[in-house]
């Protein structure tokens, strides 16, 4: 324990109530709760205190405050994330940006949007749909998501392949370093004149700065979406029809796989008419204009059909593409009801490796004897294996750590890589090694520095802590489960 | 090729250890553009180090060393019936893809097809260490760590040696169709604003020599259906290459050439000599602007004093850290010093 600790706070204390007024800051503990962890309940750490800033005035004075003490600060946005890292630090103040969630200004003809950081990535798309535009990426928490977690994470989403991830909509983000300066990452164009600073900020998970407004691109809402759905009696059958699409020049919208379990889980929970008999489910969406929607839904179905479709549907109209979305944005909720706790990995494969990942999957489900449903962003190679497991049996939960651990370090094996949109955060800081050499983790720690000297921005994320740095204290692994 | 690797990180070993600085090159063809003139004697010559080393069209991804000319990626791709969906010019096929990435050029489908910064999936580098390092990989998302990748783009080559690049591609378009017609400049803008805003396969939208062209590319049906509704003359697709490898008689004379990144509404320049692409985004011109939109960018392209700073200025909060991000990855700044900016 540090034994500074009850100064610092104390003298931290006395600062923020000085900047933020008395409903911004929570002290007490039972009223940090809701703060302990993101949407990776598992790990839960309590902060020394929430503060909860309603201007960007204040996060600056809130920076600096924290910045003279010493102080780690750990950005949260909605609390959405999977991998922990909105978690809490024990000696640090959580910062949540939920209450800036103003649309600052949408710009129809320049097809913008400005934004503060706590605005959600739905009501993006629902102010710009006046317009008939819309923001590309959609994150299956996009409901509750807030567009500066999605910057810190580079949030992706079921429509990447064709628009892009969070960096590929974005034209400025206006930052404050972890000193409280503040500056403009990006501009009106397309173009910055020094470093794409931006690009690097974009998926840095909270450890270079902290993001207060954000420029995003808005894109013309297709005039036709249309969903082919189609079961397989094989995860290769379907695997292989993925590739097909692909081969013939096709670009779908949305390209999804469900394993059985998925299919089942799904089709219980949201009733959404998937054939529960298949082995595997491709949900592929076509948008464009309505010519290309048909030319294109005709090649996807003849594709589908040719490489062994046991079933086939198209939807008819936007209820029906709806109702086939829910089935698979439902899918981590439908899991939850067949198990106590689910952990949901994140690894991203080259898509030709898809059949043999989730062959390899099922040997570790018997190895581990735990469940284990996949759905699988196919059009992008994004696996999200959903382990089950109950979190009341210690055991059951050391078996699904290292279930988990085995897929990341799989994913890695065939050519991919351990986090495909979820971000590291603290889950999978120690599969870090298995994708990077120590000299190009030294290479993120120099990175860290320049940004962020004294570390104190989200320190123990995202990037291992290596032995030159081990004088600065680690988190202390005590993290609560339950 | 491990060994002409182990040569390359040598060379910068050696240049560290003595603190003579490189200018790192490979066709050499922008070494008058987009930076200011990096006065360094010891060159660090990529070019032979050159290849495609992976290729699967069905994962929509394409490895090659640096080296590798943009023609020669071109060919394998189109035998293949895809494309380097940022379109970056070719320089009579000296460019290689280690320079395309570090100065982010890229053609006229950039608002819609992103440019190399957007592709860019993975790269293999030499930091100013002499260390050979991998970041990103060969998948289409990948949050791992920073985005080293994408932080070359534009940087000059002065944040490490690029060697390999990793790259995502996609499908040639189905069809494709020109169409053009006579407008002023201001009239252009608000046209290219106006059909940038509706769900149309619109791939190119520029404006010179007194014409509007615009470019739609993708489904046949859809591209067909657009350009009947549209209207306007059919010409071919010539003046797309043109811009792409800035070989346009805009492009021809050598005087001063600035580039202005900026929203597509911002006003029009009242200069009578400028090119007009990007749907706006991008304005080429013979003189700077009195004035700089709110939010743009100016570079001095080429031509010009470039011994002077030819990059937008920097705020000292940002000048501040990019120095810094200089140093992490360059400590004794030994690769292309100066080129970005006269203090980095």
């Amino acid at each position: 324990m540090n034994p500074d600790k009850p100064l610092t706070k104390n003298a931290l204390l006395a600062g923020l109530r000085a900047i933020l007024p008395a409903d911004c800051l929570i002290e007490d503990q039972e009223s940090q709760r809701p703060f302990e962890c993101d949407g990776l309940l598992l790990y839960r750490e309590l902060p020394l205190l929430v503060a909860l800033p309603e201007t960007v005035a204040q996060i600056q004075s809130v920076l600096k405050c924290c910045h003279q003490l010493g102080v780690p600060v750990v950005a949260r946005g909605s609390g959405t994330g999977l991998c922990a890292g909105a978690m809490p630090h024990p000696e640090g103040v959580l910062l949540g940006l939920s209450k800036l969630n103003n649309i600052l200004e949408v710009d129809p003809k320049a097809r913008t949007a400005r934004l503060q950081p706590g605005v959600t990535n739905l009501a993006i798309s629902e102010a710009a749909a006046a317009h008939g535009l819309y923001y590309g990426p959609d994150p299956s928490s996009q409901i509750a998501c807030s567009i500066g977690g999605n910057v810190a994470e580079n949030s992706g989403g079921v429509h990447c392949l064709k628009y892009g991830l969070t960096v590929h909509n974005l034209l400025c983000v206006e930052m404050l370093t972890v000193e409280g300066e503040r500056t403009t990452l990006g501009g009106g164009g397309l173009d910055s004149p020094g470093y794409d600073l931006m690009a690097l900020v974009t998926g840095s998970e909270g450890l270079l700065g902290i993001v207060t407004e954000v420029t995003v691109k808005l894109l013309p809402c297709p005039e036709v979406a249309r969903i082919v759905m189609a079961g397989f009696d094989s995860v290769r059958a379907a695997g292989d029809a993925v590739g097909a699409v692909i081969a013939a020049g096709i670009i779908p919208a949305g390209l999804e796989m469900m394993d059985a379990l998925a299919i089942q889980a799904a089709e219980d929970f949201a009733q959404a008419g998937y054939p529960k008999e298949a082995q595997a489910l491709l949900l592929c969406e076509l948008d464009g204009t309505a010519e290309e929607v048909d030319q294109h839904v005709d090649a996807v179905t003849n594709i589908f059909n040719q490489h062994g479709a046991s079933s086939l549907r198209v939807s008819s109209d936007d209820a029906e593409r709806a109702l086939l979305w829910k089935g698979r944005k439902s899918a981590f909720p439908a899991i939850g009801r067949l198990s106590a706790d689910y952990y949901c990995m994140d690894g991203t494969i080259p898509r030709s490796q898809v059949s043999h990942v989730l062959e390899e999957i099922s040997k570790l489900s018997a190895k581990y004897q735990l469940r284990c449903a996949n759905v699988f962003h196919a059009g992008d190679g994004n696996l999200h294996p959903l382990i089950m497991f109950d979190s009341g049996d210690p055991q059951q939960l050391a078996r699904a750590e290292r279930f988990g651990a085995d897929i990341l370090e799989l994913s890695v094996a065939v050519g991919g890589c351990i986090t495909g949109e979820h971000g590291v955060g603290l889950e999978k800081l120690n599969q870090m090694p298995s994708q990077f050499s120590e000299a190009e983790l030294h290479q993120f720690e120099d990175i860290k520095h320049a940004f962020d000297p004294a570390l104190t921005l989200n320190p123990g994320k995202g990037i291992p802590i290596l032995k030159r740095c081990q004088e600065y204290r680690a988190l202390p692994r005590r993290h609560s489960h339950d | 090729m491990t060994d002409a690797l182990q040569q390359l990180a040598a060379r910068v070993c050696a240049a560290k250890a003595d603190a003579t600085p490189l200018y790192v090159h490979g066709g050499n063809t922008k070494k008058h553009l987009l930076g200011r003139t990096c006065s360094v004697e010891r060159t660090l010559d990529i070019s032979k180090y050159r290849g495609i080393s992976h290729y699967q069209p069905q994962e929509l991804v394409i490895s090659a060393r640096a080296g590798t000319p943009i023609s020669e990626l071109e060919s394998a791709l189109a035998e293949q019936g895809q494309m380097l969906p940022f379109e970056p010019p070719r320089y009579a096929g000296q460019a290689t893809i280690g320079g395309t990435l570090a100065g982010n050029l890229s053609g006229p489908g950039r608002p819609w097809l992103g440019s190399i910064r957007d592709s860019v999936l993975g790269v293999q580098l030499i930091n100013g260490s002499g260390q050979i390092l991998e970041f990103g990989g060969k998948v289409m998302k990948n949050v791992a760590g920073y985005d080293v990748s994408r932080l070359q783009a534009g940087a000059l080559g002065t944040l490490g040696v690029i060697c390999e690049v990793h790259l995502k591609v996609l499908p040639l378009p189905e069809a494709s169709v020109t169409l053009a017609r006579d407008t002023s400049p201001d009239e252009a803008l608000a046209l290219m604003t106006n059909y940038a805003g509706q769900p149309k396969p619109l791939t190119g939208a520029c404006w010179v020599n007194g014409k509007l062209y615009l470019r739609l590319a993708g489904a046949a049906s859809a591209v067909e259906h657009t350009a009947q509704i549209w209207g306007g003359d059919r010409v071919d697709g010539a003046i797309w290459t043109q811009l792409q490898d800035m070989t346009h008689s805009f492009f021809t004379p050598s005087a001063e050439l600035w580039r202005l990144a900026t929203t597509p509404t911002a006003p029009c320049s009242d200069q009578a000599d400028q090119c007009i692409d990007w749907g706006g985004s991008q304005r080429w011109l013979r003189t700077p602007p009195a004035s700089i939109p709110q939010g743009a960018h100016l570079n001095l392209f080429s031509g010009g004093d470039r011994q002077t700073e030819v990059r937008g200025k920097l705020d000292q909060v940002q000048q501040t850290l990019q120095l810094r991000l200089k140093k992490a990855f360059d400590p004794a700044g030994i690769l292309n010093p100066g080129r970005l900016y006269s203090w980095m």
